[in-house]
């Protein structure tokens, strides 16, 4: 019998309140009436089978009947449903796009094989760790070390396919035969590098991405064997890698083999090599860290002077990815957290709310035995239905979110730039909505159950007393500590925002056109070939209506932030580290003019300045004062770039590297004044254009003269000046924008829910808001009763998410562009705007309490 | 609000047995168990779960009431409840019966059921 008392615990308590008594009485008669063990057990096999069906069956008719009940009470309150569910989708759907971009920048394996053992090695110098290696340093850094199962290198290479559809330049990488199988890769066509791809006068051939076999080629499925021209010659397709490999960057579209010349080993001065490596296995970071070291000082005694100061530096292939990036994906789903953790507060409250409003009919309903159950399942499904709805509709935001968070995936990632769409997201939807739904459904439904007792029935109760209150204003402190955490990150974000866009890059860049003509080497080699191009493509240029000036650069600022070279100047060691090192621009004439850097002693480039005139330099403010401080720097002369060269001129500097990084001085050498085929990486290949024309028409124009002058150039990366520098702070402003809408969401959410609190609270006390007055309580001091509570929640709130707001922006201190993450203007701001809300909040509330009027809510009672 | 009787068709086998037995007269629970399986002669017994489940549904639609008069106080049990079919519960059995009477004439005529095609 006791154990049928227990089975039917598998009934909903309120069937068994009603029924369990008289099923307890037929099953007691059922079983004095059988006889024998046989009947005994037919009797509790078919007793367990009946009870679990129905008890389920049971279950399954109230659910039925909570849903439709619940269909009909958000039929009937239709703006509580929409915003609740509004407010769920964005809270789940920004968690969802946050962390799925989150996961695949910084959580999911690379997709090599055995990715935890891909290193990444570089050359380290004093001031920079991740310096390029020359061939000789690679060399000896493969056969000399043992930590390592293969080494490869890499360089960045773009050519141009010529032939149709029309000449392009494309982004690919020059790779050692053995990167391949070092990173695990298979072609889905044709094959791959082999060892005798590199040698040095081998046919040339060419690996392809399978986006570039895609586009370029139409996916021709005969495509292996084909021979495709390029500027550099012909080439010979031998393979197709599948569509998710990218490798070193995400941009690289084919791949060649490296091939070293006998005088590549000649200069270990001349970096251009990346380096990855395989651990072997059981060899610990660590251990290779400590193995590259020793190689590292043993080529320094080797070379002391070429060597000096040269260190090697392993780094894990997922840590590439910059700091930067990294706290900038942290911030994103902290405040995607923050966002959904409001959300979350908020709806528990108003159905805590809800819920208490009904509280004296669920009294009833309990008393009569069956309410409080069945409340708490009502309450329970009209949670996880909101939820659902808001996680689904979520889920859906976040999706088509995604795309627009692409530009937070570092282009450094040898990954894809959106992460797929796969059961991983979803999954991660499903479990944020799944914790909403506690925090929505079970958390209020629990609350309101322990509080609905016969208390409530006695009249004049105050409803929502004691811990359920307390409860709701621990959550409306919540809420307001999360919008302070918002509203100081955003406000610092927008700090540093605004103290970068107003940081001066050296020139001016609106109204300056730029695109890039890279010459093709060798057909550009000498010298003399370029000038020929570079002055008639510029004359034609300059004569267009509406350019007012033009000239050629090796690389404009922000587009290319590296390119330093070694100086030396007579009566001052050399060190080979960037307390040494300029940056090296070729020019044309009217360059300055073009990019507007102030001028400021001697001359600038001239066309007369030629190959064989005495080398001269224009050199930037900063360079002055780092060699000459104090003196006439005309007249000086230093050794760079492999000649001696004079300095003629000095402009102001500017900011190549980046708006919030400091950059190197800069030296600027005449374009035809280097020999032929020496330093022919840096010859001149972004043009710009100062021109008061509409740049589209101005494209066309210049297009047309390129294409006159050589009509196998391609032109390509074609931008307007003032857009690269606004790129430099576009993730910022974007991810500013993200940040910012968070905190307005969370504004106004936290906004509503304390105006819920106090309203509900002062709705509860009328009564006794009424007798107040009625015993001649002044008003002042009733609005002061009610604000009090407003502004003690408020304090509750602000003071720890001051605090909190803080320390996250420590942790994000290098984002901060220099801004004080204790920013004393933005915390205030942040809690005045709190505060501010606060008080309009309980404005209504306290309004109301003043209209009570006490022989009313007496009377009602 | 009036619901159509036929919006309730097809009527569970175990309602449409509760109805019959209550159609005579107000029984607690036992007492219809024991009906039912009187009227078909053994063939249906149904559980104690089946019945109040089917009670309770049957309650909420209004087929049935719980009622307070005790036939006889001294044969009864204070905790039994009894029930008694609702005018909208003898409409509703009523057109479950014609419903059936239908079906078998369908079957008839297919050659599925004794009796005149």
């Amino acid at each position: 019998m006791r154990f049928y008392r227990a089975l039917l615990h598998l009934y909903p308590a309120s069937f068994r309140t009603e029924y369990g008594a008289e099923m307890r009485a037929i099953f007691a008669r059922k079983h004095r009436e059988v006889a024998g063990a046989i009947g005994w057990l037919w009797l509790w096999i078919g007793t367990l089978a009946e009870t679990s069906t129905n008890a389920a069956a049971v279950h399954a008719d109230i659910l039925r009947q909570d849903l439709r009940v619940t269909a009909r009470g958000l039929r009937r309150a239709p703006g509580f449903a929409f915003t609740a569910i509004v407010v769920l989708a964005l809270g789940v759907g920004a968690n969802t796009a946050a962390f799925s971009i989150a996961d695949h920048v910084l959580v999911r394996p690379l997709p090599f094989r055995d990715p935890q053992r891909l290193v990444k090695l570089w050359e380290s110098v004093p001031g920079y760790n991740r310096l390029e290696l020359s061939p000789p340093n690679f060399h000896d850094w493969q056969t000399m070390s043992t930590s390592f199962e293969g080494m490869a290198a890499i360089r960045g290479d773009s050519v141009v396919f010529l032939g149709n559809p029309e000449p392009e330049r494309i982004e690919g990488a020059a790779v050692t035969a053995d990167l391949f199988p070092l990173l695990g890769a298979q072609p889905v066509l044709g094959r791959l590098l082999a060892p005798n791809d590199d040698r040095e006068a081998a046919p040339g051939t060419l690996v392809l991405s399978e986006g570039l076999w895609k586009t370029r080629f139409g996916g021709d499925p005969m495509i292996v064997g084909r021979t495709v021209r390029l500027d550099s010659g012909l080439y010979t397709v031998i393979g197709v890698m599948p569509g998710g490999f990218h490798f070193p960057s995400r941009d690289a579209q084919f791949w060649t083999p490296m091939r070293f010349a006998a005088r590549d080993f000649d200069d270990r001065d001349n970096n251009f090599l990346q380096a990855v490596a395989r651990l072997k296995p059981g060899v610990s970071l660590a251990a290779a860290r400590a193995e590259m070291r020793l190689v590292a000082s043993q080529l320094e005694r080797e070379y002391p002077k070429e060597n000096q100061h040269t260190g090697a530096n392993v780094l894990l292939l997922r840590d590439e990815i910059s700091e930067q990036s990294r706290l900038l994906l942290l911030a994103l789903c902290g405040a995607a957290l923050c966002v959904l953790l409001i959300a979350c507060a908020n709806l528990a409250n108003l159905q805590i709310a809800r819920a208490l409003m009904r509280q004296k009919e669920l009294a009833v309903r309990t008393a009569l035995g069956a309410g409080r159950e069945r409340l708490v399942r009502q309450l329970l499904t009209e949670g996880l239905v909101l939820t659902l709805l808001g996680g689904l509709l979520g889920a859906i935001l976040g999706i088509f979110a995604l795309p627009e968070l692409v530009r937070l995936v570092p282009d450094a990632l040898p990954v894809a730039a959106a992460p797929s769409l796969d059961l991983r997201i979803f999954a991660l939807a499903a479990l944020l909505t799944a914790a909403t739904g506690i925090g929505v459904g079970v958390i209020p439904a629990f609350r309101v159950c322990r509080r609905t007792d016969l208390t409530a029935l006695h009249q004049g109760a105050r409803a929502g007393g004691g811990r359920t209150e307390r409860l709701r204003s621990a959550l409306v402190a919540a809420e307001i500590a999360a919008t302070v955490i918002l509203l100081a990150g955003s406000g610092l974000f927008l700090r540093a925002l605004y103290r970068l866009q107003a940081v001066d890059p050296g020139f001016r860049s609106e109204g300056v056109l730029t695109l890039r003509t890279a010459l093709a080497m060798p057909k550009y080699e000498k010298t003399a070939s370029r000038t020929t191009f570079y002055r008639r493509v510029l004359s034609d240029v300059r004569a267009l209506p509406g350019v007012s000036s033009a000239a050629y650069i090796s690389f404009l600022p922000l587009r290319m932030r590296g390119g330093v070279f070694p100086v030396s100047v007579a009566g001052r060691v050399e060190t080979r580290s960037a307390a040494d090192s300029v940056f090296l621009r070729f020019i044309t004439p009217e360059y300055f003019q073009t990019m507007r850097i102030p001028f400021l002693q001697g001359r600038t480039v001239s066309e007369s300045d030629s190959a064989d005139r005495r080398f001269v330099a224009v050199v930037s403010a900063s360079f002055v004062r780092r060699y000459w401080a104090n003196q006439n720097p005309l007249g000086k002369h230093f050794q760079f770039a492999f000649h001696d060269r004079q300095v003629v001129g000095v402009v102001g500097d500017i900011l190549t590297r980046g708006l919030d990084r400091s950059s190197e001085p800069q030296v600027y050498l005449p374009y035809q004044q280097a020999e032929d085929g020496e330093v022919v990486w840096y010859a001149p290949k972004d043009l710009a254009v100062r021109s008061s024309r509409n740049p589209a028409e101005l494209v066309t124009a210049i297009r047309r003269i390129i294409a006159q002058a050589d009509p196998e150039q391609p032109v390509d990366n074609v931008r307007l000046l003032s857009d690269i520098v606004g790129a430099e702070t576009s993730p910022r402003a974007l991810q500013l924008n993200v940040l910012a809408a968070f905190a307005a969401l969370a504004f106004l959410l936290a906004a509503v829910g304390i105006h819920g609190v106090l309203s509900f609270a002062v709705s509860q006390r009328a009564r006794e808001i009424g007798v107040r007055v009625a015993l001649g309580a002044r008003r002042g001091a009733i609005i002061a009763m009610v604000l009090r509570r407003g502004l003690l929640v408020t304090c509750a709130g602000i003071v720890p998410g001051l605090a909190l707001a803080y320390a996250a922006a420590r942790a994000m201190q290098s984002l901060l562009a220099g801004i004080n993450p204790g920013d004393g203007g933005t915390f205030a701001a942040a809690a005045a705007l709190c505060l501010i809300m606060t008080l309009a909040g309980s404005l209504w509330p306290a309004v109301r309490a003043l209209s009570v009027d006490p022989i009313t809510v007496m009377r009602s009672e | 609000m009036a619901e159509m009787p036929d919006s309730f068709l097809p009527l569970p086998a175990a309602a449409f047995h509760i109805l019959m037995a209550l159609a005579e007269e107000d029984r607690h629970g036992y007492a219809i168990i024991q009906d039912v399986a009187a009227r078909t002669g053994g063939e249906l017994k149904l559980s104690a779960g089946t019945l109040y489940r089917s009670i309770q549904r049957m309650l909420e639609q209004g087929l049935i009431v719980e009622t307070d008069e005790r036939p006889d106080p001294e044969l009864d049990d204070e905790r039994r409840r009894y029930y008694r079919i609702t005018a909208l519960g003898a409409a509703v059995a009523r057109a479950e019966a014609r419903r059936l009477v239908e079906l078998v004439k369908l079957a008839r005529a297919c050659g599925f059921a004794p009796g005149r095609a």
